[in-house]
């Protein structure tokens, strides 16, 4: 990775919630992320993975530390160009998926023929065309994180930060949906911070993966994978691909251990 | 045929049921014909009495009394639960206050209105927009609490400003509970007026019953009470049309 060309760039980035408990969930993280990198985050779980996420987007401010997105420190709101797809369930109940993944759109004012065009596109793209009209109660969970990630997708953002967007999704699914962001990041040529708990999600789709400790989060491991960019699922039978989930592991395992009180 | 019209065509044989069983009850002398009418009486009373000048005035004082107190109600509980919800310590002081208001018999106070207020419509407003307030205040507090947090950080994400979070955002995902508030308000509004033209007034529904009562003059009593209960029943009916075609278009109908 060169260091001119880093899109997003974290020093001593740290994050303690305030109140009673004083909960001190990340850091002090120091991270480059490059121009158009595909980024992978794996922890245990609570270690701190959804608040890097946060922090990052500019939706909570670090307790210390600096945050710099395209050359401009990102403070208080989130930033021109920056994309999030919740872990949580956040598509609106009350719109029809196209409108839904119409809404930001919307609201920057755009011409209604450009706005179908572009979320046609991105509905189509997500599998839900036949669902357009459809509801949000309507579909499976899996059908209302893509509609979520849609939503974020027509937006065109230039870094884009998922959290766990696969989570509701079934193994095979998983992987198709994995293929599908892979060909959106070649495509848009956009940089993604994907937080996924699967080792194999992570070996399989980043340039490079983050192993965090558990909680106050850290990064123990930076491991570059080495894959070319015209890469898919198919790459799990790859030799190498064994070698990167391996090493995943072993960083991983002992942090792991600590989360569930054996450490 | 689908549940929901199986549910509403069951509901409707039993309210039929009901009536015609009255109605052979009354003519066959098992209920005395001078307690109850039978309901084919009481709807020809209603309708002779719906053609009296007299009877359409206190119709028309009641519903504008109604609707003043609900709509007052409605607009300052949403108010008022927005700013609480705003001010979680005033809110957390308030609380308990809210949760045991109904358990208060607030027409005891009536006597103070009307020294407050005079003997006109304004007492009766008060009385209807006080048993309706808490209602719509309760509601708001409760859809502006369940509204998931997740929805708040999308709204951001989207750079929208604070007014257009509330327009766009909050307001939407909190209506199922607005909704419960505004149909809960309007059945206390109408409660609240017709008791309280009961008790002490010179007009209205509840005034003109309680006289008719008083004059052993049934069959414009039970005329009137029927048109109340039918007023109440299609008014409702009304909102809940109109709430569960909301729902509907949640695709949750
Ligand atoms: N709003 C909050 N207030 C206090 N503590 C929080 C808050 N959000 C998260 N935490 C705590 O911070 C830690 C990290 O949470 P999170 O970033 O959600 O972890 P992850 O996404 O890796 O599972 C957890 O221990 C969690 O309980
Ligand atoms: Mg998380």
């Amino acid at each position: 990775m060169t260091e001119t060309a880093a899109h997003a760039v974290l020093r001593g980035v740290t994050r303690v919630y305030p109140g009673a408990s004083q909960v001190h969930a990340l850091g002090p993280i120091d991270l480059d992320i490059a121009k158009g990198e595909f980024f992978s985050v794996v922890g245990p779980s609570g270690c701190g993975k959804s608040t890097l996420l946060d922090v990052l987007a500019g939706l909570n401010p670090p307790s210390a530390g600096t945050i710099v997105f395209e050359g401009k420190p990102v403070a208080g709101s989130v930033p021109d160009g920056v994309g999030v797809v919740f872990q949580e369930d956040a598509s609106f109940p009350w719109l029809t998926v196209r409108d839904n993944v119409a809404f930001g759109l919307r609201r920057l004012g755009m011409d209604a023929a450009e706005i179908a065009r572009r979320v046609d596109y991105a509905v189509g793209f997500m599998g839900l065309a036949d669902f357009a009209g459809a509801y949000p109660a309507q579909l499976s969970g899996g059908m209302r994180q893509r509609v979520c990630i849609a939503r974020t997708l027509v937006l065109q953002p230039r870094l884009i930060l998922l959290d766990e967007p696969f989570g509701a999704l079934d193994q095979q699914t998983r992987l198709l949906m994995g293929d599908e962001l892979l060909r959106l990041w070649r495509e848009t040529g956009a940089t993604v911070l994907l937080i996924t708990h699967a080792l194999d999600e992570a070996a399989m789709l980043s340039d490079r993966v983050g192993v965090m400790s558990s909680r106050p989060g850290r990064f123990i491991d930076l491991v570059e994978t080495g894959w070319p960019r015209d890469r898919d699922s198919r790459i799990v039978s790859d030799a190498a691909f064994g070698a990167v989930t391996a090493r995943l592991w072993s960083s991983l395992r002992t942090e792991s251990m600590k989360a569930i009180g054996r450490g | 045929m689908t549940r929901s019209t199986r549910i509403l065509r069951a509901r409707w044989g039993v309210s039929l049921g009901l009536i015609v069983l009255l109605e052979v009850a009354c003519r066959t002398g098992l209920v005395p014909p001078l307690a109850v009418l039978p309901p084919s009486e009481m709807a020809a009373a209603m309708v002779e009495l719906l053609t009296t000048e007299e009877v359409l005035a206190n119709v028309a004082a009641t519903f504008s009394t109604v609707a003043v107190a609900f709509l007052g109600a409605v607009l300052i509980g949403f108010a008022v639960g927005v700013a609480l919800h705003g001010i979680p310590r005033l809110r957390r002081a308030i609380d308990p206050l809210l949760a045991s208001y109904y358990s208060v018999p607030i027409f005891v106070f009536y006597p103070l209105l009307v020294a407050l207020f005079g003997l006109g419509a304004l007492p009766l407003i008060a009385i209807g927009f006080l048993a309706a307030l808490p209602a719509m205040l309760i509601a708001t507090l409760l859809g502006l609490d369940r509204v998931p947090p997740v929805l708040r950080r999308v709204a951001r994400m989207h750079r929208l400003g604070p007014a257009r979070t509330a327009a766009l955002v909050i307001l939407p995902a909190a209506l199922p509970n607005l909704f419960q508030g505004i149909k809960l308000s309007l059945a206390y509004a109408f409660i609240g007026v017709i008791a309280g033209e009961f008790i002490l007034s010179g007009g209205g529904l509840g005034y003109a019953i309680a006289y008719a009562y008083e004059s052993f003059d049934n069959r414009t009593m039970y005329g009137l009470m029927l048109f109340v209960l039918l007023s109440a029943v299609v008014s409702n009916t009304l909102l809940s049309a109109w709430e569960s075609r909301l729902q509907r278009r949640r695709g949750r109908g």
